[in-house]
């Protein structure tokens, strides 16, 4: 359990009592090495800076131009936001209504407390089929579990279907971003793993993408087609209905879907919504946030097993695994359970000034960006010591676009300082001896917790919206957050920022704090 | 405990007593404001469906020349195979035709099509030797031009839009909506539900998007008006 929550910080009503953190030797919910020191290499190879800042630069557009046309968007935000919200708060109610719908249409529900439990159900789910081969369709959860290397202990091959995670998959490789995995690659380096790993590419390929997207058609056809298991996510499930929603661009989605025998779905507990009619709301938020686009390519909805017009549709075995792992810990505090809202859009990625120089890697948690920074160390806990998570928190230059562009308004920034504030906290609580960081903190949230000062310092923090222009951060911090760099009106932040930063850590200056 | 019982026991604690909960501001349109079976309905969901590189065609409203019109797409498509669900084989396809010898007698300047009414029966490889599959809707949206398929009797099974590389979709005036709320507002969740809008499509690349990658790669939307 982290040790930081025991208690209300700043004010912030806690809710109840936390479950269990996740465990990090599980999965990959945390990196190696902390931000500071991760960054430092993505920040120094330009190739990898050249790519993500044309990628994040060209869908910030794309997202801004479909947002821009719809005339109800704030009011669909705040559905979105309240929508959660409740779901939050009757998730109990909510996710034993979805078990009993899932049972009676014919669906298997499980429940996971953590990834090792998690991985090992779907481990014996798919022995019990005699395959050893499964398709899978991208998902977060099933990567923040660790299930490829789990089954591939269990001597069973997961072949990860969608084209990113193909990428990253045969690149021996992590990813880097939550919709576009392979976001770090460019074409020629696409080009190079597809060379290298597919057999039977035509050693001519250009690095065309439409040449690159007809090789990976081929190379997956023939498993979708014989595929007997597949294994998924799930963007949504509806409590009402126990109807579970994969959005997806490829189709690899419904080939895992559809042609199947058994569909093994994972899901974090916090995905429901509580009735059919919600989705009116996600179908609109979803889209337009992630890829920019009024709706992705195709939308499937199930609801357990299905038989059109007398003949079977779709997998006839299907299993939902529901997981903990360290949710549980999160949804105990009031704010910081906001975080479990994320409908892992991305946007808040494609926006955020310290993402667009780093990429996804240096969060080293498969959730990267700011959403990232705000549950990763929620799900593993924050513990005041040198744990790579402990510095997420700190990965951030509060300029509040990824509040502005999130379709669900999770107020990220606030996080942030909350998750701050406990890491000092936590901190204390381990060395019994205030530290010139915690006496910092202590002023940060001095300024947070009070309701007309955070105003100011909210307003300082978001004025002159839109706050990037041309990719630069024009924000002017107020102290004492301002610890990142002086000015915010950069190209990018030399490295040393970050080692300075953490370097410093203990040294900060209190009194500038108050100034 | 079991796992299910510990879960739930957490989910509990940590939620604590919030107290009551609020019903969620609705603020949002819930109807668009062109008029049901309008031509500017139609227009704008033609404009958004030509808007993912996907193609339309209009036809009049009566089964004549919604059989004209598929069968020439089709024609126009080089096809010579084509799967379809068994309602839309009988009225589509080959109101007249012989469904046992799977020739449509009416494929006079069209070369022969073997059509294959589904029975359920097909697997994936017999599919994915099918050039075409010809299905009606459930709802358009006009909006987002999105086709929603439901699994009904002129929709068929999932696979048979999924396999085959070429998905000719018909859609009558009377499915259009404008909004995503109207088109779920018509669908029924206990059936399989597919939303498509436009062909498969990748951006995974650089971010530039490529049409077809494993569904379908080219859809013709055929919008039947009377
Ligand atoms: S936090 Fe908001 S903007 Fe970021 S991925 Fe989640 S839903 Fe999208």
């Amino acid at each position: 359990m982290s040790g930081g929550r025991g208690q209300t910080f700043l004010g912030m009503p806690r809710a109840g009592h936390p479950g269990p953190t996740a465990d990090t030797a599980v999965g990959h919910l945390q990196g190696e090495r902390d931000f500071p020191t991760a960054a430092r290499d993505a920040l120094s190879d330009s190739q990898l800076r050249r790519n993500l800042g044309h990628a994040t630069a060209t869908i910030r557009a794309k997202r801004a131009s479909v947002v821009g046309e719809v005339p109800d968007w704030e009011a669909l935000r705040d559905a979105g936001s309240a929508i959660k919200t409740d779901t939050m708060a009757r998730l109990p109610e909510l996710l034993e209504q979805l078990e009993t719908e899932v049972t009676a249409r014919g669906g298997v529900v499980h429940w996971a407390r953590d990834a090792a439990e998690a991985n090992a159900i779907v481990t014996r789910l798919v022995k019990q089929t005699g395959e050893t081969e499964v398709v899978k369709v991208k998902s977060m959860a099933t990567q923040e579990i660790g299930l490829n290397e789990a089954l591939e202990d269990a001597g069973i091959t997961a072949y990860e279907t969608d084209l990113a995670e193909l990428i990253v998959q045969l690149g021996h490789d992590a990813p880097s971003h939550i919709l576009v995995p392979a976001i770090h690659r460019g074409r020629s380096e696409i080009r190079e793993i597809f060379l290298r790993e597919m057999p039977n590419v035509d050693p001519a390929i250009t690095d065309d993408p439409r040449a690159l997207a007809e090789a990976a058609r081929g190379y997956l056809r023939r498993r979708f087609l014989r595929a007997k298991v597949a294994i998924s996510g799930a963007n949504f499930a509806v409590a009402d209905t126990g109807t579970l929603v994969v959005l997806e661009s490829e189709g690899n989605g419904r080939m895992c879907l559809t042609l199947p025998e058994t569909l093994i779905t994972v899901m974090g507990i916090e995905k429901l919504v509580p009735t059919w009619r919600d989705l009116e709301v996600f179908l609109q938020l979803l889209p337009r946030s992630s890829t920019g686009e009024r709706m992705n390519p195709y939308t499937s909805a199930w609801t357990g097993v299905h038989s059109t017009e007398g003949v079977p549709d779709g997998p006839q075995t299907f299993h939902l695994v529901l997981l903990d792992n360290g949710r549980t810990a999160a949804l105990a505090d009031e704010l910081g359970r906001t975080a479990l809202h994320c409908i892992r859009c991305s946007a808040c990625l494609n926006v955020c000034p310290v993402y667009e120089r780093t990429g996804g890697h240096a969060y080293g948690s498969v959730y990267p960006g700011p959403i990232g920074a705000v549950l990763s160390p929620q799900l593993t806990g924050i513990t005041g010591g040198d744990e790579p998570n402990d510095s997420l928190p700190f990965a951030s230059s509060l300029c509040g676009a990824c509040y502005q562009v999130c379709p669900v308004k999770i107020d990220i920034p606030s996080i942030l300082v909350q998750l701050r504030a406990e890491h000092v906290e936590a901190r204390k609580a381990r060395s019994k001896v205030p530290t010139a960081e915690a006496v910092a903190m202590a002023a940060a949230a001095w300024t947070m917790g009070d309701e007309g000062r955070f105003a100011k310092a909210g307003r300082a923090a978001r004025m002159g919206s839109p706050m990037i222009r041309r990719g630069r951060v024009r924000v002017p911090l107020p102290p004492p957050l301002s610890g990142w760099t002086a000015s915010r009106d950069v190209p990018s932040p030399p490295p040393e920022t970050f080692r300075e930063w953490w370097a410093h850590r203990d040294q900060s200056d209190a009194s500038e704090a108050r100034a | 405990m079991s796992a299910r019982d510990e879960v739930l026991r957490r989910v509990r604690e940590a939620v604590g007593s919030t107290g009551g909960t609020t019903p969620p501001p609705r603020a949002y349109r819930t109807s668009g404001d062109l008029p049901a079976g309008s031509s500017e309905l139609d227009d704008l969901l033609v404009e958004r469906i030509e808007d993912y590189r996907a193609t339309v065609q209009r036809t009049g409203g009566s089964d004549e020349e919604i059989v004209v019109a598929v069968r020439s797409v089709l024609g126009s498509l080089g096809v010579t195979s084509v799967v379809c669900p068994p309602a839309v084989a009988a009225h589509f396809l080959a109101p007249n035709g012989d469904q046992e010898s799977g020739i449509d007698s009416r494929a006079e300047n069209a070369g022969p099509v073997r059509i294959v009414a589904d029975d359920g029966s097909l697997d994936a490889d017999t599919l994915d030797g099918i050039d075409a599959v010809v299905t009606g809707s459930a709802v358009a949206i006009a909006e987002t031009g999105t086709i929603v398929l439901d699994g009904g009797p002129t929709c068929g099974r999932r696979a048979i839009t999924l396999v085959p590389d070429i998905h000719v979709c018909v859609v009558r005036p009377d499915q259009v909506v404008q909004t995503v709320p109207e088109a779920l507002a018509r669908l029924d969740p206990a059936r399989p539900l597919t939303f498509i809008s436009g062909p498969s499509a990748t951006s995974d690349i650089e971010l530039s998007r490529v049409e077809g990658v494993h569904g379908p790669r080219t859809l013709v939307v055929i919008l039947a008006r009377s």
